[in-house]
């Protein structure tokens, strides 16, 4: 008899279950099409570090080519370069010889790439930044077939953003501030 | 014309038209049933499913029908080579002969005799037949161990199926599935799903057991035994074990059909139409199980089947006699 | 030919204890380390008769990746999003451990807002990770559907999780001295929200899964643990839990601001895969009363202590036990005074738990392998590290 009970029980528990992906049946999807449409909730999402500009001159970089968000990244992803200044006696070549920042005399980087293949987004660079010159770009569609396509220069991605957006995109120093 | 008419009163041209035109039903509810089982998935799981090859995705098995045909096919090193392939052939083959005795309308038989359910339980018995050599075939043990659930599980189920047929056969005192159907009539509570609602329910289960479906594919058993007997088989080999899989649901959902719900009695509608409607409804009640439930192991399967199914299925099956044997003293 | 073929295939380092031996009608079968149940890279070589398991033995090392080494070639803040990668489900709580253990060796004093910020996003982190543990264990046991409604949920805390942290998955969150970043202003009416979401959505749970004869049937009396055998393998966490045993460092030994919450640590005594079933369940419920109670409570101010950019703790070593949603997560650290840890010892609670399979499983069928198997809750990158 207890058996039965419980095959009883049992039965009634399936058709429970039954009921619950029944209704799910009905009810609305909650995927997003990718698409065709677009997910609404990437705003906080930190994408890879970008180059903040001057308030007064959007294309140049606040950075000022200290190299310490170079040594304090985890993955070694960014590659700064500076000219190198020409040894004692040595005539300046030019082009000029490039070198990994810091350099003796350059206040400003000739080269800024971003291997955003290797970057863990731990934020270590824009917290160490003593100038304040790197944020994220809460960029996240960043796809691409190549390895290569993922060294991002980030000085021309300064410049293209300052020929582009008049008025300059308040920087988002607020959250890497605190 | 009238030569062309006269042919197709033959009985042999008659099969031939019906053999192809079951190949094209096959294949066109494969594509069918693919589509609804992964449209259900989805919605069951709050998603859309299949969306933009065709209208609604409806063409989504097509293309990937088309793709299984484009891959390689694969034999195992050391696997037997005619085994191997003759287990997804032997797979399908029979699901054909069974669609044969189907009454899909009163006026349509496309083979004439009284034995159509004897033919359909006999040749469906050949599909574990093809799991088996499957399994032995492929060299894997993965594969052994699927082939041997699912003779088990084909042997333990088998019994309980049967009486419940035979318990419907008695009634109507005839094997074949044409009369049977026909004995019934139009309205639901004529049919034997509710005049005998037990066996209706032990043949549903059954019916779900023998095709291999969820909660009962332990012969596949996906996350234990990786793929169970299909496991090394690629491209249109596994595609055949794939359509088999819906042809063989098709043919216990129409046999269910028939016993059960009165065939392609219905009001209104031409009789074709309601056979499938009834058919797609029982189909969808299956495929809604896969997506609840988790799956039983093994020895609870038999033990479902020996201890609850068989003797219940007796139970019914002593009842049926005893009532018919009452009516026809009368 | 064949010959050749067969000796190119066989005896690997590990298989070669499993040679077949004079009994015929033993089978001999790797499963995994690509295997839907193994989930990720474990393979464990089962020695079969029938579907009955003889013998089962886990193999590690399919993704080693040398944390502790890489900590050694790291300074202390370059090594935090390793922490995050050595258990994905619950980065939070490897994060807050090694933190924890360098803050204790530099004696680094943590705002107090940063504590109940940790507290809130590492029991948020808990929840998803018993999430997607109850899907992938259904999908274990044959069930799809249930893995994308714990995901649908999950989907929520991730939401949550990237409004305060900029990620979904591997959150370098928790940093030396507090947290990386302040939560949004909306972050408490959020939680509140998902703590109430889920509430309503656990019923459903219940029904659909916890409540079903063919689930109990797998669970029920499979993989009995006793207390001893756990103690014996120092299990931890639910597993342990599961056996009757309250066990619970956020209980045992506070760390955080722990000790100001009230919160249930659910245990079973029944020892088999539900009781594990059970207490993740609960916990979840357990976690959900924390959030509730740590954001309403949140106080102001700051959310990191001043630490140096060159930062080089003092010489010494110090330990920092959190209990991470699979276990007691122990992270070592030892310093020599310099830029780089000398040393960093992490202790995977995976480890421990997986080290029971070997012989729970022994005697059972293979499905239920399959089941206890999952009712461990391993991660596999944590256990490997
Ligand atoms: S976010 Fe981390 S890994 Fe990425 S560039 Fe910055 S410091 Fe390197
Ligand atoms: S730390 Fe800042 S200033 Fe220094 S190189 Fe990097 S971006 Fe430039």
């Amino acid at each position: 008899m207890k058996r039965i009970k419980k095959a009883f029980t049992g039965l009634k528990s399936l058709a429970v279950g039954l009921g619950v992906t029944g209704r799910a049946f009905y009810a609305k999807n909650v995927t997003v099409i990718y698409p065709k449409e677009e997910v609404d909730n990437l705003a906080s999402y930190r994408g890879h570090v970008e180059l903040v500009g001057k308030e007064d001159a959007p294309d140049v970089p606040k950075c000022v080519a200290c190299g310490s968000c170079a040594k304090a990244c985890p993955s070694n992803a960014f590659t700064i370069l500076c000219p190198v200044p020409p040894k004692e006696g040595e005539a300046a070549s030019d082009p000029p010889v490039m070198g990994p920042a810091p350099q003796r005399g350059a206040k400003t980087p000739s080269k800024f790439i971003l291997d955003f293949s290797l970057c863990s987004l731990c934020g270590q660079c824009v917290k160490t930044c003593p100038t304040k010159g790197l944020r994220f770009s809460n960029d996240p569609y960043l796809v691409s077939f190549t390895r290569e396509d993922l060294k991002l220069d980030l000085l021309a991605r300064l410049h293209s953003q300052a020929a582009n957006s008049q008025p300059v995109p308040v920087p988002d120093t607020e959250s890497v501030d605190k | 014309m009238n030569a062309l008419l006269l042919l197709l009163t033959h009985p042999a041209a008659r099969l031939v038209l019906w053999l192809v035109l079951v190949f094209a039903f096959i294949g066109f509810n494969a594509i069918i049933l693919v589509w609804v089982e992964r449209k259900v998935a989805g919605y069951v799981q709050l998603r859309p499913g299949p969306l933009h090859v065709g209208p609604q995705g409806l063409l989504q098995p097509l293309v990937d029908g088309i793709k299984l045909m484009g891959k390689q096919l694969v034999t195992p090193a050391q696997g037997d080579k005619v085994l191997f392939w003759a287990a997804p052939l032997l797979a399908f083959a029979p699901a054909i002969v069974c669609f044969l005795p189907l009454p899909f309308d009163a006026r349509f038989k496309p083979l004439p005799m009284n034995l159509g359910l004897v033919l359909i339980l006999a040749f469906s018995g050949l599909g574990v037949l093809s799991l088996c050599l499957a399994g032995w075939g492929s060299n894997n043990k993965w594969s052994l161990l699927g082939a041997a659930r699912s003779v088990a599980q084909a042997v333990a189920y088998e019994v309980p199926l049967l009486l419940c047929v035979l318990a419907v056969a008695i009634c109507t005192g005839s094997l074949d599935l044409y009369a049977i159907a026909g004995h019934q009539g139009a309205w639901p509570w004529q049919w034997y799903a509710v005049k005998n609602p037990l066996a209706f329910f032990i043949f549903l289960v059954c019916a779900v057991a023998e095709t291999n479906r969820a909660p009962f594919d332990l012969p596949e058993g996906e996350s234990e035994l990786t793929g169970g007997f299909h496991t090394e088989y690629s491209g249109m080999g596994f595609g055949l074990f794939f359509m088999a899989e819906y042809a063989n649901m098709v043919i216990v959902a129409a046999v269910a059909a028939a016993l059960f719900l009165g065939g392609w009695q219905g009001p209104f509608l031409p009789g074709i139409w309601w056979f499938l409607l009834k058919i797609y409804s029982i189909l969808f009640f299956i495929i809604w199980l896969r997506w609840t439930f988790p799956r039983v192991r093994f020895d609870q399967l038999l033990n479902i089947s020996w201890k609850w199914l068989t003797p219940l299925a007796l139970f019914d099956f002593a009842l049926a006699v005893i009532v018919v044997s009452i009516r026809s003293m009368k | 030919m064949h010959d050749a073929f067969d000796s190119a295939i066989r005896g690997d380092l590990s298989s070669a204890r499993f040679e077949p031996g004079p009994t015929e009608d033993k089978l001999i079968l790797s499963m995994g380390p690509q295997h839907p149940s193994t989930h990720g890279v474990l393979r464990i070589m089962l020695e079969l008769e029938g579907e009955y398991i003889l013998r089962a033995e886990p193999i590690l090392g399919y993704i080693h990746r040398m944390h502790e080494w890489m900590a050694e070639q790291k300074t202390y803040l370059q090594f935090i999003p390793n922490m995050g990668r050595v258990d994905y489900l619950h980065a939070m709580a490897w994060n807050w451990a090694y933190a924890g253990a360098v803050e204790r060796l530099a004696g680094i004093e943590v705002p107090e807002r940063a504590e109940y910020i940790r507290v809130a996003v590492t029991e948020l982190n808990r929840i998803s990770s018993h999430l997607v543990w109850w899907g992938a264990y259904l999908l274990d046991l044959g069930a799809f559907t249930p893995i994308l409604y714990a995901f649908d949920d999950r989907e929520q805390i991730l939401d949550i999780l990237q409004s305060a942290t900029g990620s979904r998955l591997t959150y370098s969150y928790i940093t030396i001295g507090g947290v990386y970043d302040d939560v949004p202003d909306d972050f408490r009416e959020r939680c509140i929200e998902f703590v109430n979401r889920l509430r309503s959505r656990l019923p459903m749970y219940r029904d659909l899964v916890t409540d079903n004869v063919i689930l109990r049937g797998r669970c029920e009396g499979i993989g009995v643990l006793p207390v001893d055998m756990a103690r014996r393998y120092g299990a931890t966490g639910p597993v342990l839990r599961g056996s009757g045993v309250a066990s619970d460092v956020r209980r045992c030994e506070p760390y955080g601001v722990y000790d100001r919450f009230e919160f249930r640590v659910p245990t079973y005594p029944e020892g088999d895969a539900m009781a594990r079933y059970k207490v993740r369940l609960d916990e979840l419920e357990a976690s959900c009363d924390i959030v509730e109670q740590v954001v309403s409570s949140l106080p102001e101010g700051p959310v990191t202590a001043k630490v140096s950019r060159v930062f080089k703790p003092p010489k010494g070593e110090a330990c920092m036990a959190v209990e991470g949603a699979r276990g007691k997560i122990l992270v070592h650290v030892r310093s020599d005074g310099g830029l780089k840890p000398y040393r960093v010892k992490l202790r995977a609670p995976g480890f421990s738990n997986m080290s029971l399979f070997s012989e729970l499983a022994q005697g059972v069928l293979l499905a239920d392998a399959v089941s206890i198997l999952g009712s461990l809750d391993l991660v596999i990158p944590e256990i490997d590290r």
